[in-house]
């Protein structure tokens, strides 16, 4: 496993390293800003437009170059002293291990599926680096509330937090919805996704983003969105049962604590909540899709 | 947009002699910019700025906008001018531009309070008397058989109409009114809350405090304790405030020792509060109640640090000793 993992970072980087239309992209520190889950990286002077970048020089002149700003600064290219470098070297860190990581899973499925023939049951084999991974993204709130990362705490805290949930509350807590397809469906949407956002953090960070990344977060989403919903709905409705039959997770009166809670309900009252979660959060990313990738030349108001 | 030539209501019998300014005054949307008023011949001595477009103006051509509505600034991100404020004495030249902003539907802070006051009220009565459809069928209309149950009603119940009577004769508002979505907002919170909690309490499977007569005999003291303190608070911010003005006074303790705490708390209203619903807690050793109690503290802790703050600001003598909330810690 862990040679596919260097290799796969090796590899990837390396291509993702050049643009694919060839120029390179002018970051200024007003894009940057208003990137989600991005910090604020003043910009490196921009190189002469063919040019190359080895992605190591690349992590060290952004680390050197100075100063991060603290997520709630102004717009206004002021340079602010702060944790700076050593903010965007943690989180391009942080980002490149995400990547690696989803990608672990990502090929874990394509070993397992060609392994066993089958698309049935393959959430065994990548239980624990799912687990690893999806738990790790909890840090993502704690860089919001730190101010390294110019995000909503509770936007990315509620995100995160739903995923969470997912993966231990219902998925590991209910063994009998593990080989369900419905699991499936959104591991695999999570994953394609995750790949592409932390490896779209990872170039912003270094101000190297290709426009293939860039287009694929702000796209992809359009099927993975749903096809992780149906995912997610479906295997919480499969878990109901079980947890009805045993009581999962309920408090019953009388106790001393004179408190009460029913976990089927409450699953239930999930279920529901999507209805109007998923369309507002579905169409906010159709309008971003629309600043983003609309105004390919205009970086003023990405958000 | 509308011109329209405007004349201050205090236009002298006499015409005077001496040459007199005119100010010419624009009034833009903040949003769009659109010019919504022009007016030129504003007398500088047109004093109450906002009471003459609130009289003239708002009245005539938009009359939708009622007063309490109306935000106008300086600045389209700027603060709102007051009603007090002369045009004279604003930081523009003899052509002044304002901006006006929609504050969009709003409802007395009276009307909202007494609304999300009465619900608890009510709403716990129904679960205390077992009102049907609530518990199972054969408890309907039943009364709890602990008498800690009768006791929290009564507490639960006094804690409120105090609340009212408060709203109604003690409390002196310095904004007339709120935005109107702020009153579903409440009323869900309290509301809510106060169900949740009933439910528990009111239940025929309730549980009594595990130190029984003693537990409940020192909640209830502190309860009291509390109540008491939180009214008197009420009323020293009261006092502070002569009937119909708006003058912010730094509070001192009176003669009241329930006021002494003021040495040591920028907000005690809220302190006394938090430990009223500590007692609570105490009294009917229900988690929801803590749950309550929590959200309440840290919402109370939000105002207090935001008051405290507004205090340091605007009084240079303000006592160094005093916390926000809770003495020394927070």
């Amino acid at each position: 496993m862990n040679i596919y993992l260097i290799v796969f970072i090796y590899l990837f980087l390396n291509y993702a390293s050049q643009n694919e239309d060839g120029s390179e992209v002018e970051l200024t520190s007003r894009f940057s800003t208003t990137l989600p889950g991005v910090a604020h990286v003043p910009s490196l002077t921009a190189t002469v437009v063919q040019e190359r970048r080895p992605l190591i020089v690349a992590v060290m002149s952004a680390a050197a170059s100075g100063t991060s700003k603290a997520a709630h600064g102004d717009v206004a290219a002021k340079r602010k002293k702060g944790p700076g470098a050593l903010a965007t070297a943690y989180l391009v860190i942080y980002n490149v291990v995400m990547t690696a990581g989803w990608l672990v899973i990502a090929v874990g499925l394509v070993r397992a599926y060609l392994a066993r023939g089958s698309y049935h049951g393959l959430y065994y084999s990548i239980e624990k680096p799912l687990k690893f991974f999806q738990t790790g993204a909890v840090l993502e709130i704690l860089h919001c509330a730190v101010g390294i990362v110019p995000s909503s705490v509770v936007l990315t805290g509620f995100q995160v937090m739903s995923r969470v949930f997912l993966t231990w509350a219902v998925t590991h807590s209910v063994r009998e919805v593990q080989s369900e397809d419905s699991v499936l469906l959104f591991v695999t949407a999570w994953t394609v996704t995750e790949i592409i956002r932390y490896s779209f953090y990872t170039f912003s960070l270094l101000n190297h983003l290709p426009y293939l990344i860039k287009w694929a977060r702000y796209t992809f989403f359009i099927v993975l969105y749903p096809m992780g919903v149906t995912g997610e709905l479906l295997t919480i409705y499969a878990a109901l049962p079980y947890v009805q039959k045993t009581g999962l997770y309920s408090v019953t009166l009388p106790n001393k604590y004179n408190f009460s809670f029913d976990y089927y309900t409450f699953l239930i009252l999930i279920m529901i909540s999507y209805i109007p979660l998923f369309p507002q959060l579905y169409f906010h990313m159709i309008r971003q899709r629309k600043k983003v990738l609309g105004h390919i030349e205009d970086y003023g108001k990405v958000e | 947009d509308k011109h329209l030539r405007a004349q201050s209501k205090r236009k002298p019998a006499k015409k005077t002699k001496k040459a007199v300014v005119f100010f010419e005054v624009e009034i833009l949307d903040a949003k769009t910019k659109d010019k919504l008023c022009f007016l030129d011949k504003v007398r500088h001595h047109s004093s109450f700025f906002t009471h003459l477009w609130n009289l003239f103006f708002l009245k005539y051509l938009y009359p939708q906008w009622y007063p309490a509505r109306q935000s106008i600034r300086l600045d389209p991100k700027g603060k709102s001018l007051k009603d007090e404020d002369v045009l004279q004495h604003l930081p523009v030249g003899t052509t002044a531009t304002f901006y006006f902003r929609d504050l969009g539907a709003q409802i007395s802070w009276v009307t909202v309070f007494l609304t999300e006051y009465t619900g608890p009220l009510v709403i716990y009565l129904l679960f205390y008397f077992r009102v049907p459809f609530i518990y199972p069928p054969k408890y309907d209309f039943t009364t709890s058989k602990h008498w800690v149950v009768h006791l929290a009603c009564m507490c639960h119940s006094f804690h409120y109409v105090k609340r009212l009577l408060e709203t109604l004769f003690v409390h002196r508002f310095s904004h007339g009114t709120m935005p109107l979505r702020n009153i579903f907002k409440n009323c869900t919170y309290y509301w809510g809350f106060a169900a949740w909690m009933a439910y528990y309490i009111n239940h025929p499977l309730y549980t009594p405090p595990i130190y029984g007569e003693q537990q409940i005999r020192i909640a209830l003291i502190i309860f009291l304790f509390c109540q008491i303190g939180n009214f008197s608070i009420h009323i020293a911010l009261r006092n502070l405030r002569p009937p119909g003005s708006k003058t912010r006074k730094i509070p001192y303790p009176t003669k009241n020792p329930f006021t002494w705490i003021f040495l040591l708390v920028s907000c005690p209203n809220y302190t006394y509060e938090l430990g009223s619903w500590l007692g609570f807690t105490l009294m009917t050793q229900c988690l929801p109640v803590a749950f309550f109690t929590l959200v309440g503290f840290i919402q109370m802790t939000v105002w207090a640090k935001g008051k405290h703050r507004s205090y340091l600001k605007e009084f240079r003598d303000y006592p160094p000793l005093r916390s926000p909330i809770l003495p020394f810690i927070l």
